[in-house]
C-alpha cells in the first residue's frame, strides 16, 4: 500500500531479508505479501557490516544520488506487527515462558505513524525536508565499530561458514563469541538461534534466549526511539 | 571475508580484500599502508594487524574469517557503498540501477 502511495513521488522500496538459509526461508513471507518492488537476500548478513544494521525491521533512506541520508534506524512501515502483538491470544495451556514473551513483547515499542509520516515528508521534500540528514550526521549516527564489534563480525562470519558446511554444532562456539562481543546485536543473535538443529533450546546451547535477552536489557530498549 | 589460507597474491589480495599491492605497500584508494612482500606473496595476518582488522580462525576446517576494520564509526561516508544482492530467483540486483530515484532500504528477516 505504502508503495503504491509513493511509488508516484519517485520511491522504490527494496526489502532484504538478512537469512542465512536463504531464499527458502524468506520465500513465503515474500509471496504471502505479493510483493513486487525489489525483493533480496542477503544469507551473509552483508547489510549488518556495510551500515551497521543490528536489529530489524531496519530502514535506510538513500536519495537520487545514491547518498543516504538517515542511516539504519527501526522502520515499520504497517502496524502489523504492533497490532498482531497487541491483539495475540494464547491457549490457556500456554507454557509459562510463552506467556512472558508475550508480555515482554507487549512493551516493546512501536513507532509506524511517525516512520510513515517522515518518510511521506521526505518522499514530498526531498532534501528540503527536516529528515533529511547531512553526511556528516549520517556518519555521526551511524553505529560505532569498536573492536569487539569488528571482531563480533568475523565471529559471525565464521559460525556462519561453519554451519553452511553442515557442522552446526561448529558454529556454536563462534557464534557464541560473537554474542559475548556484541550482545545488543540481535541480528546476530536470532540468527544463531535460527541455525540451532530442530528441538534445541538456545537457552541450554547459548545460555540465554530472546525472553532472557529482552528482560536483560529490558523490552523498552528493544528498539531505540525513533530520532525524527 | 572467509580465507582457506593466509598467504595471498597480489591479484588475490585486490580481488579479495580489495587492497592493490604496489611499491608502497597495499592501497585503496588514496590510501596505503607499508606491507613487506613474502616472496611473491602477501601475509594477511599482516594485513590484518596493520588495518586493525580481527583475524579468527576456526581449526577443524582450517579457514579464516577477516573481520571488518575497527573505526569509530560503520560509515566513513555518506555515499551508499556498492550493493549487489540475489533476488528470490538467484538474480543478481545492483542496487545502484536505482540511481535516480529515493530508495527506502529496508531489512528484515524470517526468523
Amino acid at each position: 500500500v505504502l508503495r503504491h502511495e509513493l511509488e508516484p513521488h519517485g520511491l522504490e522500496i527494496v526489502t532484504v531479508a538478512l537469512d542465512s538459509r536463504g531464499a527458502g526461508a524468506a520465500r513465503p513471507w515474500i509471496e504471502a505479501a505479493g510483493a513486487t518492488h525489489p525483493s533480496l537476500i542477503d544469507e551473509a548478513h552483508v547489510l549488518d557490516d556495510l551500515l551497521g544494521v543490528v536489529n530489524v525491521p531496519s530502514g535506510t533512506w538513500i536519495d537520487e544520488g545514491g547518498t543516504i541520508v538517515r542511516p539504519p534506524e527501526p522502520a515499520f512501515p504497517t502496524r502489523l506487527v504492533a497490532d498482531s502483538i497487541a491483539s495475540a491470544t494464547l491457549p490457556e495451556d500456554a507454557p509459562p515462558r510463552r506467556r512472558q514473551s508475550l508480555a515482554e513483547a507487549r512493551k516493546i515499542r512501536f513507532e509506524p505513524e511517525a516512520y510513515v509520516e517522515g518518510l511521506r515528508d521526505w518522499v514530498t521534500l526531498g532534501a528540503r525536508s527536516r529528515l533529511a540528514l547531512a553526511p556528516d550526521e549520517v556518519i555521526a549516527r551511524s553505529p560505532a565499530r569498536s573492536p569487539e564489534v569488528a571482531r563480533a563480525a568475523a565471529c559471525f562470519e565464521l559460525g556462519q561458514h561453519v554451519a553452511r558446511r553442515g557442522d552446526r554444532a561448529g558454529a556454536v562456539p563462534h557464534f557464541r563469541e560473537a554474542l559475548r562481543l556484541q550482545p545488543d546485536n540481535w541480528t546476530h543473535r536470532r540468527e544463531a538461534y535460527a541455525l540451532l538443529d530442530a528441538g534445541q533450546d538456545p537457552l541450554h546451547v547459548y545460555g540465554s534466549d530472546w525472553l532472557s535477552e529482552v528482560m536483560r536489557m529490558g523490552a523498552e530498549n528493544y528498539y531505540p526511539p525513533l530520532d525524527m | 571475508m572467509i580465507l582457506e589460507r593466509l598467504d595471498l597474491t597480489p591479484d588475490e589480495c585486490e580481488r579479495l580484500l580489495g587492497w592493490r599491492i604496489e611499491a608502497e605497500g597495499a592501497c585503496q584508494g588514496e590510501r596505503c599502508v607499508p606491507l613487506r612482500m613474502r616472496g611473491e606473496r602477501i601475509d594477511v595476518s599482516e594485513l590484518a594487524a596493520k588495518l586493525t582488522m580481527p583475524l579468527v580462525r576456526d581449526e577443524a576446517h582450517e579457514v579464516w574469517s577477516l573481520g571488518p576494520e575497527s573505526a569509530d564509526r560503520t560509515l566513513s561516508s555518506a555515499r551508499m557503498p556498492p550493493l549487489t544482492l540475489p533476488d528470490l530467483e538467484g538474480r543478481p540486483f545492483d542496487l545502484a540501477s536505482l540511481l535516480g530515484k529515493k530508495v527506502l532500504l529496508l531489512a528484515w528477516a524470517s526468523w
